[in-house]
């Protein structure tokens, strides 16, 4: 099929777009890299009065060391986040997980803010963010604000961002030197969507051990795994410890069935690939 | 909706068409400029048919529209031969059965172009893991997989 009527905007800057997402007063989409906005226009399961295009709001677009976190522009295509070299040294887990977004030629479109923007449960990157401890920045007529990933996920495709709102950057901690890293995720076929991933990262100092979970595709929103991070917390990273983290970790979930697992499968998963996803980001760490 | 003038470099030319912003880059190549050696399938990003090179990326051509590619550089299928003769990737297609209906194999090779510049000597698994991508539906996978990898070793730069 064929994307409806609409009407067009393509700002050069974020103020110009602002400003057209309040003319329209919630009838307009914001377009991104489009990997999921226009197949949804094209199946007319979206007929919105508007199109407000971001990608020629070049000043969206960056990847900046800053204080301790990473800084990444909502335009910045997911490609450019898997050949960074600052992703790469600094934020090791985001790059594994980019891997598994889609496919390249998708990966050459889609933003990362638009990823997150989205809401889709079994997205990569909500995830790593949500494991990570990162922020989104939100601006509006009245400003910015910035929320954390338990702040913004509110369920299926939906944030609480406004719909006068635009997400404008990410910010994630930088990851400590000597940190491991896993980002485990079953699919139908590569480049499909999750079924389940896991994202975790590990990393020592002064004896004792800090851990990261994170799930995506086990619920409606991507879900940290607090008690079975302090199982290894507490523990250690040996293979009892991580084992136990696993089973914690499928009592933990509340996944759904849909058309392609049940809900008790989605929860073996989230066991199962948490288990991996920890030996491996431990055999990773200093 | 009025329409948009689109101004785009299509394979090394100037190009110009006048299209609705609805206009899928797709069917503008294939309607407006009648390039149509790329192929519309699935329309929803998922059979890959219609990947093309946008500003040297590859790219699906049904999830952008053609007011977005205003300014971009395009290469379709129809920008690989040089002087007459089939491109390297092209030719190793035709040696090792890398195509059966053909229906693919624009956007098979436009990503395994793409794949070989980002990475010019990929594995076996890396292979399958870029085409993956592109769905063939004659399931001459084995063909392709081969196809791109003796692509590799005639496109390396000689050392």
């Amino acid at each position: 099929m064929k994307p409806p009527k609409f009407e067009y905007h393509a700002p050069s800057t974020l103020d110009e777009a602002l400003a057209l997402l309040a003319r329209y007063n919630g009838d307009a989409k914001l377009l991104a890299g489009g990997q999921s906005l226009v197949p949804l226009l094209n199946f007319r399961l979206a007929r919105p009065a508007a199109l407000i295009d971001l990608n020629r709001i070049t000043s969206l677009a960056y990847i900046r060391e800053h204080d301790g976190h990473v800084r990444l522009g909502a335009m910045t295509r997911q490609r450019a986040i898997e050949f960074s070299p600052v992703v790469a040294r600094r934020l090791p887990l985001l790059r594994e997980a980019t891997r598994w977004v889609g496919h390249l030629p998708i990966r050459s479109r889609g933003t990362i803010g638009g990823s997150i923007a989205h809401a889709d449960p079994s997205a990569e990157y909500p995830a790593v963010l949500t494991a990570l401890e990162g922020e989104v920045v939100a601006r509006g007529p009245k400003g910015e604000r910035t929320l954390s990933s338990g702040a913004l996920f509110e369920t299926y495709l939906t944030t609480t961002l406004a719909p006068d709102e635009i997400l404008t950057e990410v910010r994630l901690p930088v990851m400590p030197e000597g940190a491991g890293w896993a980002f485990e995720e079953l699919a139908r076929r590569h480049g499909d969507f999750a079924i389940v991933g896991v994202a975790a990262a590990v990393w020592r100092s002064g004896g004792r051990v800090t851990a990261r979970l994170a799930t995506a595709g086990a619920g409606g929103t991507p879900r940290r795994l607090r008690a079975a991070e302090e199982i290894v917390e507490r523990d250690g990273l040996g293979a009892a410890a991580i084992e136990a983290a696993g089973r914690r970790a499928s009592e933990l979930v509340e996944p759904d069935a849909d058309i392609h697992a049940s809900a008790d499968y989605r929860r073996h998963l989230a066991g199962v690939l948490t288990e991996r996803a920890l030996k491996r980001a431990a055999e990773r760490a200093a | 909706m009025t329409a948009a003038t689109v101004r785009l470099t299509v394979n090394g030319a100037a190009r110009e068409g006048r299209c609705e912003p609805r206009k899928l880059l797709v069917d503008f190549l294939r309607e407006d400029l009648g390039l149509t050696g790329t192929h519309v399938g699935c329309e929803h990003g998922i059979c890959g048919a219609c990947t093309v090179l946008i500003n040297g990326d590859a790219a699906r051509s049904c999830l952008m529209l053609a007011v977005q590619a205003d300014g971009a550089e395009i290469t379709t299928v129809e920008g690989l031969m040089r002087d007459g003769r089939l491109h390297p990737l092209q030719e190793a297609f035709r040696e090792h059965h890398g195509l059966q209906c053909g229906f693919c194999t624009p956007g098979m090779l436009l990503t395994a172009l793409d794949l070989l510049r980002t990475n010019p000597s990929p594995s076996e698994q890396e292979v399958r893991e870029g085409i993956s991508a592109v769905l063939c539906r004659c399931t001459g996978y084995h063909g392709i997989v081969k196809a791109v990898r003796a692509a590799a070793v005639t496109l390396a730069p000689s050392r």
